[in-house]
């Protein structure tokens, strides 16, 4: 071994095998439990297929997959919808202050996730702030129930938690443009919606994807969000995850539920890789 | 926005118009015995798990930055991933292996959780302070005579300290918030986001939870603002030690 290798995994090791024992070695066993079969206390470890064919086939399943994957499909579309324009201005306008208005802006993620979710409840709820402020305005004569306990209330609420993670990679993107270059497009006669479409978009399109695969990962997975604001309609699949876990008391289910969402999000950010390295090699 | 007007709110209903300016709800606060101790238990875990995740991210970064080896990128990815992977999955995965095992859960659980949590939070800070430190100091304390443990003691230890304190900063607030890891890990020992959890079932008690959460947002607000404070003292120090590595900005051009 070369000395600069061993220097560098010397110090690597201990990190290293920190996130062995306490990353790899729970999903292998989470993966293992998953062909196992529990019997309320009783855990039988003949090999089964049996939790992922009920994962996969059970309604009830079927809808938390693909109810989970297209609410986070929809709060990842419009947060980065919402997060280039923010990252464009404090890239483009921001001046000397770049820093602090991406630290104005990064603020919300920094605190509590929690405390964030359940203001939306209180803001569209019932008795909410939205309501009683249009009873207030008269614009309404009695509250409306809509805006609570559906997916879109899940939307809304994701979109807003997790914007600021979006902004972050966009603006990263958007900044390490030359500059020169949008001189050049414009010497050469593009106007500025020109210019954005076939010089500032496909250029800050890495940015783009890494925002959208930063927030898609997570939110498959959010637990907090549907659950507050979620109402039935709009739990997801992490809420029976957990449920699984703890009140059905069937561990090996929750564990393929699990996998099976791992294999799922991370086939699908592959297969968005890929169809964008396709893409993007045009340019 | 919304949650310091509502805290201060008289009435026990959050909605509008607001009935007046009050204190009570603050002050219900000091009165609440399980509140107390999942503060202590939170403060445990906060500080134990971002100095453990400063101390690991630290030698993370110190390898990435300063070495280049084979397999590294693999094990960086691999220690970065907490980042990006739902909780949900990391928080059911540890509590199978725990449950497994037949330890009990207890704080310790959730710091160790915590700590895999921030680790990767820590290593990026570290890594931008690690790159900002000129080789060529390290060489000459080394020249001048100090050994390795000198070298790191006296010039390598305080040119990153700032990026060390920004990264316990950040990890600390980061574990304070944490709530799907301490939900699932925690056991009896709940800590403050499992316990304001706890409280949003009883309608009573929101306006008081309110309270309880503009206090922690406002501590997170300050610590950050501290940790910025130190974050950017480690850019500021790349302009004095290092003219020629510092990084070529875009050319600013006029708008139009």
């Amino acid at each position: 071994m070369k000395p600069e290798n061993k220097k560098g995994w010397r110090l690597l090791s201990a990190p290293f095998i920190f996130s062995i024992l306490l990353l790899a070695a729970p999903i292998t066993m989470m993966f293992l439990l998953s062909f196992w079969t529990q019997d309320y206390l009783v855990l039988d470890r003949t090999f089964t297929l049996n939790n992922y064919i009920e994962a996969a086939t059970q309604p009830v399943y079927q809808l938390l997959f693909t109810r989970s994957l297209l609410i986070s499909l929809t709060a990842t579309f419009f947060t980065v919808l919402l997060a280039f324009p923010m990252a464009y201005f404090i890239s483009f306008h921001g001046g000397n202050r770049k820093a602090l208005w991406l630290f104005l802006i990064t603020i919300p993620f920094w605190t509590s996730y929690l405390i964030r979710m359940f203001l939306w409840k209180v803001i569209l709820g019932y008795n909410g702030v939205l309501n009683s402020l249009l009873l207030w305005l008269e614009m309404i004569t009695e509250p409306v129930t809509f805006l609570l306990y559906n997916a879109n209330a899940v939307v809304i609420a994701l979109t807003h938690g997790w914007a600021p993670f979006a902004i972050l990679p966009i603006f990263v993107s958007l900044e390490k443009i030359d500059r020169s270059l949008l001189e050049a497009s414009k010497d050469l006669g593009d106007n500025s919606v020109q210019q954005f479409f076939r010089v500032i978009l496909p250029l800050s399109a890495p940015g783009v994807i890494g925002a959208a695969l930063i927030i898609f990962i997570p939110t498959v997975g959010d637990y907090i969000t549907p659950k507050l604001v979620g109402g039935t309609d709009g739990l997801m699949i992490a809420n029976m995850i957990q449920v699984q876990f703890s009140k059905a008391n069937n561990a090996p289910l929750a564990a393929a539920l699990s996998m099976s969402s791992l294999m799922i999000v991370s086939f699908i950010a592959i297969v968005f890789v890929l169809f964008n390295r396709k893409y993007l090699r045009r340019y | 926005m919304l949650l310091p007007i509502f805290s201060f709110n008289k009435s026990q209903i959050i909605a509008f118009p607001l009935t007046g300016f009050s204190l009570q709800w603050f002050e219900t606060l000091l009165y609440q015995d399980t509140l107390h101790e999942a503060l202590k238990n939170s403060l445990i875990v906060a500080i134990s798990s971002c100095t453990l995740a400063t101390i690991l991210g630290t030698l993370a970064s110190r390898s990435a930055t300063r070495y280049d080896f084979k397999g590294k990128q693999i094990s960086l990815t691999f220690i970065l991933a907490p980042l990006i992977l739902p909780e949900i999955i990391v928080g059911v995965s540890l509590l199978i292996v725990l449950i497994q095992l037949g330890l009990s859960l207890n704080i310790w659980s959730v710091i160790l959780g915590h700590t895999l949590l921030i680790m990767p939070f820590s290593i990026i800070i570290m890594n931008s302070a690690f790159n900002n430190l000129d080789v060529s100091l390290e060489e000459a304390s080394m020249d001048l005579g100090e050994n390795r443990f000198g070298t790191f003691y006296r010039v390598i230890l305080p040119l990153v300290f700032p990026g060390i304190i920004a990264s316990l900063l950040i990890g600390f607030t980061l574990s304070l918030d944490e709530f799907i890891i301490a939900f699932f890990l925690t056991g009896t020992d709940t800590t403050l986001p499992v316990y304001i959890w706890s409280q949003f079932r009883f309608p009573k008690k929101l306006p008081t939870t309110m309270a309880l959460g503009t206090i922690l947002i406002f501590v997170s607000l300050i610590l950050l603002s501290i940790s910025e404070y130190y974050r950017r003292r480690t850019y500021s120090k790349d302009f004095v030690l290092s003219t020629e590595k510092e990084p070529t900005k875009p050319i600013k051009i006029n708008k139009d």
